[in-house]
């Protein structure tokens, strides 16, 4: 059985953030659940597909968020609990979605998990989510702690039925990738079907309907004002005339940094966990007693601002602080060191930081960056793109994927990238002012998740570039979930449709379309060359799965390689290919046996033919 | 219940996040209250995997740099990369085995030199105490199991709050089945390497 399917009230379990999520909301019976998915919200997904597997549980991985949050809110909307998982940039894809299905509402409960990301430590940027309350009128919760979290949850489909709105569940990657001790509640019974009721005049968004939605959504925002002022997230505790106003992980950072300062007498603190709406009279009263107030909270100043806004409706004048360029940052995640440093000096407390050693005299450390894999199918691809475009002036919009990191040196494939899909939109604005060969690079599961509308742009408007499609049979940088085009039957799932992106690109009419099998270096190289000289949209689909892959189904059975006497010391292998199985002893390039898959790039490379694989050795 | 902050640093795919896993249970079973976090994103592809551990009365699961009172490292060059982390009181326990970054096969940088890093490392923290611990995996049966031989160090020097036994009995409950005698001898060796240290 799944842990969390364990049904043991009371007992204490250690969970990581993303399974205490999971956890509350099989405790509050969620019986839908879709997502794309996306770090660091991963393994809430992953959770909740183990579990669909062996329960009565339905999970899908959608194509894209938008998508995503469409199957949820129809589900929730026949009256079936639903959850939809996404990471925080996953929100701009649903954002389409998620502002009108604000003014229709929810029946069931139906929670929108957003996994912010400061620091950025797997993403393209750090936007705050907590806007998109605002922006839509949605309630957001966000808890503090990894067992918060799984409380929240639970409370998150209670205010959404009470509302008849979907709360946003706002988290952080301190959330979501941190483990501690979760006590587990009861499961409530799943209800596993709904019925839809017909109500046109309330659900379909013609602009007579939206004027009267849009009202009923004002009204319900003035509900959730009032729970946010009675909600127990809101909290507030200690007493003193200083007063700190946090969320989130800082939320832990102040409670520390408060006890090591000895400041217990002379600060109290207001949690915000429901936070939006802010809890307007619950902040205006905590502010009356302050004389110096301090908000302590990563990202954007989102509520400095309410408070701000709130002191002068009460007609208090005492000085508010957050962010500015002597104390918090709106750059990055904070840590508890910074959190305490910039509470003494607001307050005015004597402290003397713990001193780090002195790294001066220690010798600069050579860089550990991640890298393509040993045997990487996209390293061939990258290596047979550069063969056949040589002497070629050349831009390469890249997108988001392990792919991604070709863009390091030596392989130098990636010259642009903003978001998810954006390979194939901005190579149709690269080649129409440019007179450079514009060749896109996306992968299986993002070329679905929405490289195929700027595929399609570029059919239709008649553009000049080969878009690469490296279709590796699986989501691989979240940790290999399925996608459309991925064989469900290899991992022993039944009741799949794959969709063929060869069928797909040709059905739309693309000009020129090729397949190619990247470790195979000759063939690749001149269906390469074909398809860029190609005038017009051309696509390769580069086809091989990723190794990681390839070696969880068992289905990896190439030899590993070794470089014999032959071997003139020219490192065409390293230099340009740059595979993780090299390394150098005694001045000798070597493979290390138990990195190497056997793809044959390096060997195909060598100019002297030096490179073999294992059983001919003698 | 005082604070104890432990900070481990690794290679992808040496196993730091088990032996994580390992303590956090370990410290379950000892009703010790703890809190942990991690950065994996990118573990699979050769990059650095770090995972902060806080024993005790704390709300807080990240460790700020200076702060850690130990730190464990799986990889030589990590463990000077990690100094940032430690201040004069720390402990540092480290394996001595190399894994060089890639970037050094492609002359982009230079491995330190090993003699000179244990020599800077005891000069500016409390106490090192390194040894090759993927020579003591194999020797366990398994070069895989420097985790637990690294744990056993760990459990050796008596700072986290955490009894030897409570440790053992979450190796043997938390790891795989097929592995728990290879790991418990691991622990073992690890754990006299370090008492051979003092």
């Amino acid at each position: 059985m799944h842990k969390l399917l364990t049904n043991e009230p009371g007992a204490g379990m250690l969970l990581l953030g993303n399974e205490s999520i999971a956890r509350g909301a099989i405790e509050a019976g969620v019986a839908f659940a879709s997502s794309y998915p996306g770090t660091p919200s991963s393994e809430i997904s992953l959770n909740f597909f183990q579990i669909s597997k062996e329960s009565d549980l339905y999970f899908e991985y959608s194509i894209n968020e938008k998508v995503s949050l469409e199957v949820a809110a129809a589900a929730a909307n026949s009256g079936v609990r639903s959850m939809c998982i996404m990471k925080h940039v996953g929100m701009n894809v649903a954002a389409d979605t998620l502002m009108t299905l604000a003014y229709v509402g929810t029946k069931a409960g139906l929670v929108i998990l957003t996994a912010d990301d400061p620091f950025m430590f797997s993403s393209q940027n750090e936007q705050d989510n907590r806007y998109y309350g605002k922006l839509s009128g949605l309630p957001i919760l966000e808890p503090s702690s990894v067992a918060e979290a799984k409380e929240m949850t639970a409370a998150a489909f209670t205010l959404s039925e009470a509302l008849q709105e979907p709360v946003i569940l706002r988290t952080t990657t301190r959330i979501n990738h941190s483990t501690a001790v979760v006590r587990l509640g009861e499961i409530k019974e799943r209800k596993t079907k709904g019925d839809f009721q017909k109500d046109p005049f309330n659900y379909v968004t013609v602009p007579a309907v939206s004027r009267k939605l849009h009202v009923k959504l004002l009204k319900n925002i003035r509900k959730a004002e009032t729970l946010s002022d009675q909600s127990p997230y809101n909290i507030v505790h200690g007493s003193g005339n200083f007063g700190i106003i946090c969320n989130g992980v800082s939320y832990n950072y102040v409670l520390d940094a408060v006890s090591e300062l000895n400041l217990m007498e002379q600060v109290k603190i207001l949690r915000i966990g429901f936070s939006h709406p802010m809890p307007e009279k619950t902040i205006k009263a905590f502010l009356k007693d302050c004389t110096r107030v301090l908000v302590v909270e990563e990202g954007e100043p989102y509520m400095e601002e309410a408070v701000k806004a709130f002191s002068q409706e009460a007609g208090l004048i005492l000085p508010i602080a957050g962010k500015s360029d002597t104390l918090f940052s709106r750059l990055f995640e904070y840590d508890p060191a910074m959190v305490r440093k910039n509470i003494a000096a607001y307050f005015d407390i004597p402290y003397k930081p713990t001193q780090a050693v002195d790294t001066s005299n220690i010798p600069e450390i050579p860089q550990r960056p991640p890298n393509l894999c040993a045997g990487c199918s996209h390293r061939a691809t990258f290596y047979a793109i550069k063969q056949a475009t040589k002497g070629m002036e050349t831009i390469y919009p890249t997108d988001i994927g392990c792919y991604t990191l070709g863009f390091l040196p030596p392989l130098s494939m990636g010259d642009f990238l903003i978001c998810m899909g954006s390979s194939a939109g901005t190579s149709c604005g690269f080649s129409q002012v440019t007179d450079k060969k514009v060749i896109a690079l996306i992968g299986d599961s993002t070329f679905f998740h929405s490289g195929i509308p700027g595929l399609i742009n570029a059919v239709f408007n008649n553009h000049d570039f080969t878009l690469v499609i490296l279709d590796n049979r699986t989501t691989a940088m979240t940790g290999h979930q399925p996608n459309p085009g991925v064989d469900m039957n290899e991992l022993n799932y039944e009741g799949y449709n794959p969709v063929s992106i060869e069928k797909l690109v040709r059905a739309l009419g693309v000009g020129h379309v090729s397949v190619i099998r990247p470790y195979n270096l000759k063939k690749s190289i001149s269906a390469i060359k074909e398809a860029i000289e190609y005038k017009g949209v051309s696509v390769i689909i580069a086809k091989e799965k990723c190794t990681l892959y390839a070696k969880s189904l068992k289905q990896l059975k190439g030899r590993s390689f070794y470089v014999t006497d032959k071997c003139k010391n020219h490192r065409d292998c390293i230099n340009e290919l740059a595979c993780p199985a090299f390394f150098i002893q005694d001045e000798k390039v070597k493979i290390n046996p138990s990195l190497c898959v056997g793809c044959a790039v390096c060997a195909q490379v060598c100019p002297e033919n030096a490179i073999l694989p294992v059983k001919n050795k003698d | 219940m005082d604070v104890t902050r432990l900070i481990i640093v690794a290679v992808g795919g040496q196993g730091n996040l088990l032996a994580s896993k390992v303590l956090g249970e370990a410290a379950l079973l000892s009703g010790v209250p703890v809190r942990m976090s991690e950065i994996h994103g990118m573990a699979q592809r050769g990059g650095v995997v770090e995972s902060a551990i806080v024993f005790g009365n704390a709300e807080s699961t990240i460790i700020s740099d200076g702060e850690a009172d130990l730190l464990v490292s799986f990889e030589p060059s990590e463990t000077l990369r990690a100094m940032n982390r430690c201040n004069s009181n720390t402990v540092v326990i480290t394996n001595l085995s190399p894994l060089p970054p890639f970037t050094v096969t492609i002359g982009r940088g230079k491995y330190p030199d090993l003699e000179q890093a244990q020599k800077l490392i005891r000069e500016k923290t409390a106490r090192l105490i390194a040894f090759d611990a993927v020579k003591l995996a194999t020797q366990a049966g398994d070069v895989m199991a420097v985790n637990m031989v690294l744990l056993g160090a760990l459990a050796q020097t008596r700072i986290i709050p955490l009894s030897t036994e409570n440790v053992k009995t979450a190796i043997q409950t938390r790891t795989k089945k097929s592995f728990v005698d290879i790991n418990l001898k691991a622990f073992q060796l690890g754990y006299e390497a370090a008492e051979k240290e003092k």
